[in-house]
């Protein structure tokens, strides 16, 4: 099983990271909505790195890792160039994106609201952002 | 890959998302939503009975209508989402600002009242 990607920066690769972590999420023993909404939250972040940090050029890419440890799933996403800070970026409440009619600004609260832990470290123009998922307790669904 | 098939019926105007919505085709979806509010419309309905996805670019699209909709005096509802795309909705609480129903059926019904 391969746990790692090379993601071209074109928004047409979003569907080919979907059936990535599909593929890499099957085997965790996550909900079906947990699969669902983490695949949701790497690729808010994916999306963002894409259309922001690299203008959709498709010669630049993303590369992506999958790991399990311990009790949690871990997607490391890594890019180089302009940092984007996820974790110092304010998010907008859901009032003003309705006010200003802005289509976008919503996807990094999803990722906060989704993942139990965010990482993020930038070195050397190197950026890599830890997306991390608690297993569920034994015991509940 | 999302395809939008627009359909009337009677007054109501239906636009059934098939496929998977994310930041490289939700324009397609802002602009089956803007020729419809340009048409004129009282109510716009959303099938998402085969909507398998969506991120924040496709919410993002709905948001950015809300206000309009209701300034235009459009009704606006989404019926028929799974429920891993539905708690997507939820989980930024725009279960409170749209209506979000079952069915067509009810979606239909509660137009009527209020």
């Amino acid at each position: 099983m391969n746990h790692k990607l090379n993601l071209s920066c074109s928004t047409a690769a979003l569907a080919e990271l979907r059936g990535f972590l599909q593929q890499n999420l099957a085997f965790y023993r996550l909900s079906e909505g947990d699969k669902h909404q983490v695949t949701l939250a790497v690729e808010e972040v994916c999306a963002n790195l894409i259309i922001h940090s690299h203008d959709c050029n498709p010669k630049e890419e993303i590369h992506l890792e999958v790991k399990a440890l311990d009790k949690k799933i871990i997607v490391e996403i890594t890019d180089k160039g302009d940092a984007f800070n996820l974790l110092e970026y304010e998010v907008p409440d859901l009032s003003q994106v309705i006010g200003e009619k802005r289509k976008g600004g919503i996807g990094i609260l999803l990722v906060k609201k989704i993942m139990d832990e965010i990482e993020f470290e930038s070195k050397n123009g190197k950026n890599i952002c830890r997306l991390i998922k608690n297993y569920p307790s034994t015991g509940n669904p | 890959m999302l395809r939008i098939e627009k359909t009337k019926e009677e007054t109501t105007d239906i636009l059934h998302l098939i496929g998977e919505v994310d930041a490289s085709n939700s324009v397609l979806l802002d602009q089956s939503i803007q020729e419809v509010v340009q048409q004129g419309t009282s109510f716009l309905l959303i099938d998402g009975k085969e909507l398998g996805y969506i991120s924040s670019a496709g919410l993002g699209v709905f948001m950015s209508y809300l206000d309009d909709f209701s300034e235009r005096g459009i009704r606006f509802a989404i019926f028929g989402l799974n429920d891993q795309v539905g708690e997507v909705f939820k989980i930024l609480g725009l279960d409170r600002l749209i209506s979000i129903v079952p069915d067509k059926s009810t979606a239909i019904a509660s137009q009527h009242e209020s």
